[in-house]
């Protein structure tokens, strides 16, 4: 297949901003009818090359080819002409205007001399394009009566309004369903089928594998390797995307299981989830898996005490505890790393320090009177120990990575000394060098005796990491699966109802 | 080949804050300003450098400055009380009924606490526990405050006030330093105590720069912020009763319009609008700032409507100033 000549493609294309180089002579290759992933960590320089491609950033050095032709592409019109068209992550469209509107912003199809707006004929062409991706969805609709998933289709509609040649889909898979994502791959299908080159950006292996035919890896802002997607896998992906193996980024080590540390009874929410039961021991991690909606954030919630008229029993360590208010769970022992770590995690403006100590300030000061000394110095060891980078503890967190937030919002709970820390989301957004540092330090908590609750929708992830899976699904705890027993077909087939 | 050596990325004691970066602040610049507009004064009118001028002029702003200190608090915090002139204009009422019915002045003082104490808790309630933002309940509570000192004192103006009470807000501490001004340096220490050296003060930055944050650490948010609605109110009744014995007389519209000089003291003095972010040193230099300006204005004989509109284009101007500078210094550096 890949012996016809490439669509579009990029030689030694290199783009820097101050103090980094975001594309160091990259190239790479759209092959018509066929899927192109590019792969890279967060950092690789995607996000870059996209904008490349798109005529939003003009590269330094380097040459664009387009059906073997050099072009330049000085702006987001020249980009369009040709047909080169991305659907992002995050689409912006308006709200209040009809999808037929929304397809055609800013391209609108005129009539007649005075170059009247034809809405008759958008209309017509926007219900073809939304037929020819089977998208039932009525042109005349205004846009904030769909879901996300048809909005993204509205999106993909816009895209092929504009005859799309090359067809970058930047993330798309973010915020859709399990069913969506199906819908989705359908189109990306018939786009293939009509010959467009497709370049399919994502972080999951299994989109990847599902759906693209090639596949280019970055690393650092530098073109590491291409090839055939059916002559490698997804270890192979990995070590090249990140020099590291497959072991080094889910150091799943064993730790000694003990007795039940946490034991929850029939709790449940009045409309996020139902009779969920389950025990944790010591040296456990327990994995809870689902798809968006599937009420995991919202069950950690209420075992924090941030939720309200929850009803069941929880138990620490045989004894029953009320939980109504963070504060109780952390008197209890509980502790959550929320899957909203600027939101919810950490105050931005305040240093790493400040963020450390701010759940017992009272037990650091207990005259009340600050004594910042002793908040450092319990600051220190667990910044130092979880290896967080910056030039001191002072440096405001908003300064961070993520995952250096990630770890400050660690350390803060682990400082409390806690019995169970639950993960939400522990990796999202978050470099793989860091994902590995995450990873091992659960295992090496749970050594230390800490029961660990991981929620993640990474099967990898919770395959890698979990001793056990709990699998829920609209709310209910559907299937429970030991170590030994875990197979991603099983899980994945729980999660979706099935 | 070198290796790379991990060496700890920071050192295990607390580091000091830099000089450079202490003279860059807020206040340094308040403090230029607040020397620049003490030198123009004394070179424009001869009378300005007369101790007892000087202390003269501190009545005008101390009584407002008073309640600026636990406002900046709250503002800090992310909420804001519009209720305070109303707050001293009801105390002020209920001293002056106080007082008609022959009370002393230590029960003339009490009533007036109680009365801002008690605001206070009202806005407090309303703000926690029916989560209605503060800046709707306070515009309310302002027209409700100052709609019940109406009714109660009508066209009557108390005046019955003992001899003895006109010392908190005429009488002085010793040679030009008012009791009025004494208080108030006694409370900016306080404050300066609460909000920078207490666990308390920490945590109203924390749910000042993000509330949410702040209640997954486990800080009862709401509690807090009743607290501080409830200081709030307490520091209002104490302003109400310094203003009424320094007027010796109430009448409905006691400190009328109040609560905009009182914010903009605040909002000069540092303190984030959008909360998070302020001192109570910023504020206090803010404070003696705009009573400069105001009185070397009035020793000039500029009218009031003009001395107005120089307030409100130095808020502005140092408002702007920090968002410009921000512009600048991201254009250089953005990528």
């Amino acid at each position: 297949m890949s012996d016809s000549n490439p669509m579009f493609s990029l030689r030694g294309v290199s783009k820097s901003f101050p103090g980094v180089k975001a594309l160091d002579q990259v190239q790479l290759d759209l092959y018509p009818g066929q899927v192109t992933a590019l792969i890279g960590e967060n950092g690789a320089g995607k996000s870059t090359l996209v904008k490349t491609m798109t005529g939003i950033y003009q590269p330094e050095a380097g040459e664009l080819r387009f059906r073997g032709e050099a072009v330049s592409l000085d702006t987001p019109e020249a980009a369009r002409q040709l047909g080169i068209t991305a659907i992002h992550q995050e689409t912006v469209l308006f709200d209040e205007l009809s999808v037929t509107e929304n397809i055609f912003a800013g391209h609108y199809l005129t009539k007649g001399r005075f170059k009247q707006l034809d809405w008759a004929g958008m209309d017509a062409r926007a219900r073809q394009i939304l037929q020819d991706i089977e998208a039932p969805i009525d042109p005349q609709t205004r846009l904030k009566y769909l879901s996300i998933g048809q909005r993204h289709m509205v999106a993909i509609a816009r895209a092929l309004s504009f005859d799309a040649q090359v067809v970058i889909l930047d993330e798309p898979t973010a915020a859709l369903s399990h069913h969506e994502i199906e819908e989705l791959y359908a189109i990306v299908r018939r786009l293939k089928e009509a010959g467009c080159a497709i370049m399919f950006i994502s972080h999951k292996f299994d989109e990847i594998f599902a759906i693209a035919d090639r596949y280019t890896v970055f690393r650092d802002g530098c073109y590491v390797g291409d090839g055939r997607i059916d002559e490698t896998d997804e270890a192979g992906l990995v070590t090249l995307m990140v020099g590291r193996t497959v072991e080094q980024v889910y150091p799943k080590a064993s730790a000694k299981i003990g007795d039940t540390v946490l034991q929850v009874k029939q709790l449940s929410h009045p409309t996020e989830f139902d009779d969920i039961s389950f025990e944790l021991r010591q040296g456990e991690i327990l994995g809870f898996y689902g798809l968006v909606g599937a009420g995991r954030t919202e069950l950690m919630q209420a075992l924090f005490g941030v939720s309200r008229g929850v009803q069941g029993t929880v138990e620490i360590g045989q004894e029953r505890v009320d939980i109504r208010s963070p504060a109780d769970a952390i008197k209890a022992g509980i502790v959550y790393v929320p899957e909203e770590r600027q939101a919810q995690g950490t105050v931005q403006e305040m240093s790493i320090f400040q963020n450390i100590s701010l759940p017992q300030l009272s037990q650091i000061n207990r005259s009340g009177w600050l004594n910042e000394e002793a908040e450092y110095a319990l600051a220190d060891t667990y910044a130092s120990r979880l290896q967080v980078k910056a030039p001191n503890w002072r440096e405001k967190v908003g300064n961070l990575s993520g995952g250096n937030q990630q770890k400050v919002v660690i350390g803060k709970w682990l400082a409390t000394q806690p019995r169970v820390i639950i993960l939400d989301e522990p990796t999202k957004g978050i470099d793989i060098g860091s994902k590995a540092a995450v990873h091992a330090f659960m295992s090496e908590l749970v050594q230390e005796g800490l029961a660990v609750i991981m929620v993640s929708s990474e099967l990898p992830e919770v395959m890698g990491m979990a001793d056990r899976i709990i699998i829920m699904h609209e709310g209910q705890a559907v299937s429970e699966v030991a170590r030994h027993e875990f197979s991603a077909e099983r899980i994945v087939s729980a999660a979706s109802g099935g | 080949m070198e290796k790379i050596m991990h060496k700890p990325m920071a050192t295990s004691g607390l580091p000091a804050i830099g000089l450079s970066r202490r003279l860059l602040s807020w206040e340094f610049f308040l403090l230029l300003m607040t020397a620049v507009v003490f030198g123009l004064n004394s070179l424009a009118s001869p009378y300005f450098l007369d101790p007892w001028n000087l202390s003269d002029a501190t009545f005008n702003f101390v009584e407002k400055a008073v309640v600026a200190l636990p406002l900046a608090m709250l503002i800090i915090c992310r909420e804001i009380d519009l209720s305070v002139a109303s707050i001293i204009a009801l105390a002020s009422a209920a001293m002056g009924f106080t007082a008609q019915a022959g009370a002393g002045t230590e029960l003339i003082v009490l009533a007036g606490l109680v009365t801002g104490l008690l605001c206070g808790l009202v806005n407090g309630l309303l703000v926690t526990r029916f989560e209605i933002p503060s800046i709707v309940v306070t515009i309310g509570t302002m027209s409700l405050f100052r709609g019940i000192t109406y009714i109660l004192l009508g066209d009557t103006v108390l005046k019955n006030y003992p001899e003895s009470f006109a010392y908190l807000g005429q009488g002085y501490v010793y040679w030009v330093f008012s009791f009025e001004f004494v208080l108030f340096g006694v409370l900016a220490l306080l404050f300066y105590g609460l909000l920078h050296r207490t666990n308390f003060g920490r945590r109203t930055y924390a749910i000042g720069n993000n509330p949410t944050a702040a209640f997954y650490s486990g800080i009862n948010v709401a509690r807090h912020r009743l607290i501080l609605f409830v200081l709030v109110g307490l520091i209002s009744g104490l302003a109400s009763v310094l203003l009424t014995s320094r007027l010796g007389s109430t009448r409905p519209t006691i400190a009328l319009g109040w609560e905009l000089s009182i914010i903009t003291m605040v909002v000069l003095g540092g303190v984030s609008i959008m909360g998070g972010a302020g001192t109570i040193l910023g504020v206090v230099i803010a404070v003696f700032l705009m009573g400069l300006v105001t009185f070397g204005l009035g020793l000039l004989n500029v009218p009031g409507i003009v001395m107005s509109i120089i307030i409100g284009a130095m808020l502005i101007g140092v408002i702007a100033t920090p968002v410009l500078l921000i512009k600048f210094k991201g254009r250089k550096s953005a990528p």
